[in-house]
């Protein structure tokens, strides 16, 4: 979209593409009246995915170590066993996500591009403290009904930095942390066990001893542990590190044979993907 | 009564081997009283691609015209096709531009990569989440009945003829339990070279 801006300040009309359709920027508001008039008359308003998370982070010797479980859920209906909760921000930090599922996305994916031009801009690696600025900035300018709950770890040339971000823009630094449904439960483990200056396999197994509990103890946080472990050598993301509880092996077989579902018409349609080849362009940088 | 369950729907998708199959009841309805038994809630919007709305029928009509129109032009600026991926993300972002009042739908994509052939299947919330999955999804006014059904039946690896007949007996039974579905079934499987479109009989009650 950006290109085709470019292209319509230049006032080169021959150069404009057909009839383009600019969407506009930031969030749309058009449908909240009528919205509010359909719950005005007695219609419930539907409920968004929610992440009902256990997610985490400790500080070790040398680096820092993110966990998070992997249920998301509609009400109380699982609606994903295995989602991604640990979202990549940048090659040095991740964030993990708890609250409302699209926001913990698209808040997420945001600030990444944002870091990324950042860097570029700069020349240089951006640093965690500037990833949290620009998120609690964000987020406290919708003031918190963006409905994402963030633990922000990383690595940087300053060192190894662990942040808490709520909806409403407010932040913690701490050297452990943990957000979501499931935080009393991993807070529990880590105020019992937790130690300054741990090892990297002591502290990945603390964080995932964390999840677990909030695993087991939230109704809202379920299946896997995912860990990711953020050193200034680089970044190990295990998914899954830990199957918490596994599925049984299905006894029966229930397929149905051939010819069971009645069929009142059948239309068989040839297709061709038209493969278009795919050719690169060096952008020219001066 | 929530303003998704209006006028009632039903939608599954389902990953087999190198194929994908899309179901979808046809029953339009206003709160209990059924207006029509043929409406349309999944659309092919590129060949082997399908979108399936299921939710408040007027935004189904809105959002499938939209993304429609938006996906036509930008193919026809870029001359490729899209990936489902990347229309997956194109709908979930109209959604969430709209996150503070959203459109009362939630998409179901399915459909091959055209260059690999890869089954792709996903869905999102009405504020444009996506989940992208690598057995089945589903969506409508009966989602608890279709998980069970979809747990209970799919395997891995389905071949096309099989996958139809679990989907289809997934869609049907998923129904019947629920009043405000139903009313006749239609189901597309989705291979390499080929779209099979299949009206089910159903109950009409």
């Amino acid at each position: 979209m950006l290109a085709i801006r470019e292209q319509q300040s230049s006032s080169d009309r021959a150069q404009q593409p057909i009839s383009v359709d600019l969407p506009y920027p930031g969030f749309q508001f058009d449908l909240c009246l009528r919205n509010q008039y359909l719950i005005s008359k007695g219609f419930k308003a539907p409920i968004a995915v929610k992440t009902g998370t256990t997610i985490a982070g400790i500080v070790f010797d040398g680096g820092v170590v993110l966990g998070a479980d992997t249920r998301a859920t509609e009400g109380e209906v699982v609606a994903d066993k295995n989602c991604e909760k640990i979202h990549y921000l940048a090659d040095n930090m991740y964030c993990c996500g708890a609250g409302t599922a699209a926001d913990t996305e698209k808040t997420t994916d945001l600030i990444s591009s944002k870091i990324r031009l950042h860097s570029l801009n700069t020349g240089r690696q951006a640093r965690v403290q500037t990833a949290l600025r620009m998120l609690k900035q964000m987020l406290s300018r919708y003031g918190g009904y963006i409905g994402a709950y963030l633990v922000l770890g990383g690595v940087d040339c300053t060192g190894a930095h662990l942040y808490t971000v709520h909806a409403a823009g407010s932040t913690d630094k701490l050297p452990y942390v943990s957000m979501g449904s499931g935080s009393l439960a991993a807070m529990a483990t880590f105020e019992t066990q937790y130690k300054p200056g741990m090892s990297m396999e002591a502290a990945k197994e603390l964080v995932s001893e964390a999840i677990q509990a909030g695993i087991f103890n939230d109704l809202g946080s379920g299946s896997n542990v995912d860990l990711c472990v953020i050193t200034s050598r680089g970044v190990d993301y295990i998914r899954p590190y830990k199957e918490a509880c596994s599925k049984g092996v299905r006894q029966g077989d229930y397929s149905y044979k051939q010819g069971t579902t009645a069929v009142l018409e059948t239309k068989v349609r040839e297709i061709k993907f038209d493969v278009v080849s795919v050719t690169e362009h060096k952008m020219e940088v001066d | 009564m929530s303003i998704l369950e209006y006028n009632g729907s039903a939608i599954i998708a389902m990953i087999g081997k190198h194929c994908v199959a899309i179901a979808s009841d046809k029953r339009l309805g206003i709160q209990a009283q059924t207006i029509s038994t043929d409406f349309r809630k999944v659309f092919e919007v590129n060949s082997g691609l399908f979108l399936g709305l299921p939710g408040l029928a007027t935004d189904v009509s809105t959002v499938e015209r939209t993304l429609q129109y938006r996906l036509n032009l930008l193919q026809l600026r870029e001359s490729r096709l899209l990936t489902p991926r990347s229309f997956m993300y194109m709908v979930s972002s109209l959604l969430y531009e709209r996150r503070f009042g959203p459109y009362f739908v939630e998409p179901v994509i399915a459909g091959l990569d055209q260059e690999s052939y890869q089954p792709f299947i996903a869905t999102m919330d009405l504020i444009g989440c996506p989940m992208e999955k690598n057995d089945f999804v589903v969506s409508g006014t009966c989602s608890e009945q279709m998980y069970g059904m979809c747990e209970s039946l799919w395997k891995p690896n389905l071949e096309p003829l099989e996958l139809f007949e679990i989907i289809s007996q997934a869609l049907l039974n998923s129904v019947d339990r629920d009043a405000l579905s139903g009313w006749g079934g239609i189901v597309h499987v989705v291979e390499k070279d080929r779209v099979t479109t299949k009206h089910l009989r159903a109950r009409m009650d």
